[in-house]
């Protein structure tokens, strides 16, 4: 057996074990280094849109995704919730994701008690931020808030009617709001693109997980949304502007060195592959 | 600040560790450990979506119009006496069309579920047609057409003037639709600019690949975060 052929058979476990020590190692504690990370224009364009907001301006964060992509969407609904409550906007939350529910419900209260450390002040429910949960079907949910708010949430996720809540008198539709932010790991923001941005004309950013980045460039291309936020390392660029270092933050260090491993044992690979198929022509030319 | 986690997260916190252990555990080889744990899931699972569609469905925009519930006064129980209502019988409608979907588990009545199902298409086609049209195709195509500008003063991605970009987009968009374009042998400069349409695809299947790989390594980063900030929690 040849080295080329002791390669292309090599269990995949190896690579499996291989590719953990280079994830473990960076993030160990007593690893200090960091990686630059330098924001696109794409992600500093959410960033300097929420900046440019005033005091009172009215933002919709919709929070469409599960435990599951928590990784990568997490550390940026943190760092863009704490921006938007720092500015003193008001904020409404909801979530189009059926397993969301309960996390996006924790997301919302952490960071307003972590307002009141990092920021000296709290922000309060139903003045400053309204949660309004979770509702199936989330095209006729989007379709529907943009007739009246009410129509899909008559009631937020504590059972409070909308119009009992301070910040929501007065706030009808998609036209009292600056902008919608939707973080998502799913087909919910094809949805927001078709329903919100082509029907109601919503200005609209998008944050999500890396494997749907690729797909949705083509709207920031054609100004369909204002901003894209793609995958962890997107994340890791949104805390670096806000100044609020994270877990996204943290992991690019294993995220550099897993693709120096991944790109190493792609060339392998290839070199066994390319060896193989000279070795096999060069047996048939023998014969 | 320094905070304590308290007796029940540390807990909770370590049967999270030992699952995600038991999962980790198929990249050996298929076991009981991951057996239980991806059952785990897929049980929990369904028994949150059930609860949280009926509380958040059907509950609100079926039963709650169709009946009156009150609350036990005492200790508070949620729907301890139920009355019907009579004022919005009309929601007994999609009530019944939604029964009528259940009609496929039966042979002799499935055609029933037939009704439910082309209004649904009918009014989901009405609805999603006229928008894709606007949104997929006609914005797309504005989007690479109108960009260009011949603005050779802006520098776009590399320093390269934002013009040369946007011939590339072009170049490329027109070319990968003739690599798709079957009517015609791709032979001489229809078979070049299908060679260079496929190019294209291989750039745009290499970006979502470069993603897929970050992506797929973001959720082990989050595991081992997970057990090291359990481990700092514990000790």
């Amino acid at each position: 057996m040849t080295f080329h052929d002791k390669l292309l058979a090599l269990d995949r476990r190896w690579v499996f074990l291989v590719l953990a020590i280079f994830v473990i190692l960076p993030i160990l504690p007593f690893v200090k280094f960091s990686v630059p990370v330098t924001p696109v224009k794409e992600v500093r364009e959410i960033y300097d849109f929420i900046e440019g907001l005033k005091p009172g301006d009215y933002i919709l964060l919709s929070l469409d995704y599960d435990p599951g992509s928590m990784a990568e969407l997490h550390p940026v609904a943190y760092a863009m919730l704490e921006q938007c409550y720092a500015k003193k906007l008001k904020v409404i939350t909801l979530t189009l994701s059926a397993t969301g529910a309960q996390m996006v419900e924790e997301i919302v209260r952490d960071v307003a008690d972590s307002c009141k450390i990092y920021h000296g002040f709290k922000p309060e429910r139903g003045i400053d931020y309204v949660y309004l949960g979770y509702k199936p079907y989330p095209g006729i949910i989007i379709l529907g808030m943009g007739m009246n708010f009410r129509i899909p949430f008559p009631q937020d996720y504590y059972g409070t009617t909308l119009d009992s809540i301070p910040m929501m008198r007065g706030i009808k539709n998609y036209d009292n709001v600056k902008a919608v932010i939707n973080l998502s790991a799913g087909n919910v923001s094809d949805m927001w693109v078709a329903d919100g941005n082509a029907r109601y004309g919503v200005k609209l950013a998008l944050a999500m997980t890396g494997v749907m980045a690729a797909d949705y460039y083509p709207y920031y291309q054609s100004k369909q949304v204002f901003g894209i936020i793609g995958g962890m390392k997107g994340a890791a660029e949104y805390e670096k502007l806000c100044k609020n270092p994270g877990s996204a933050t943290d992991a690019m260090k294993a995220q550099v060195f897993a693709h120096v491993v991944i790109i190493i044992f792609i060339i392998i690979g290839n070199l066994a592959y390319f060896l193989g198929r000279r070795k096999t022509a060069q047996t048939q030319e023998s014969e | 600040m320094e905070q304590t986690a308290s007796m029940a997260t540390q807990i909770w916190t370590t049967v999270g560790i030992l699952l995600t252990f038991c999962l980790f555990s198929f990249l050996y080889k298929d076991n009981p450990f991951y057996k239980f744990a991806e059952h785990l899931v897929v049980g929990v699972s369904v028994g949150y979506w059930a609860i949280l569609l009926y509380y958040n469905g059907i509950n609100p925009n079926l039963f709650s119009h169709l009946f009156v519930f009150t609350n036990d006064p005492t200790t508070g129980a949620e729907f301890n006496t139920w009355k019907p209502k009579f004022d919005e019988l009309y929601y007994l409608i999609p009530a019944l069309l939604g029964i009528a979907m259940w009609t496929r588990f039966s042979r002799k009545y499935a055609w029933i579920s037939r009704y439910p199902l082309a209004l649904y298409l009918g009014i989901s086609s009405g609805i999603a047609i006229p928008v894709t049209m606007k949104n997929n195709v006609l914005t797309q195509l504005r989007g690479t057409v109108v960009g260009l500008g011949f603005d050779w003063s802006t520098s776009g991605f590399l320093g390269v003037p934002q013009s040369i970009w946007d011939i590339i987009v072009i170049l490329g968009t027109i070319s990968s639709l003739i690599y798709f374009f079957f009517s015609k042998e791709h032979k001489g400069a229809w078979g070049g600019a299908a060679r260079l349409g496929i190019y294209t695809l291989m750039i745009g299947f290499g970006a979502t690949f470069g993603y897929t790989v970050m992506a797929r390594i973001s959720l082990l980063i989050n595991r081992i975060q997970f057990i090291r900030d359990w481990w700092n929690m514990i000790s």
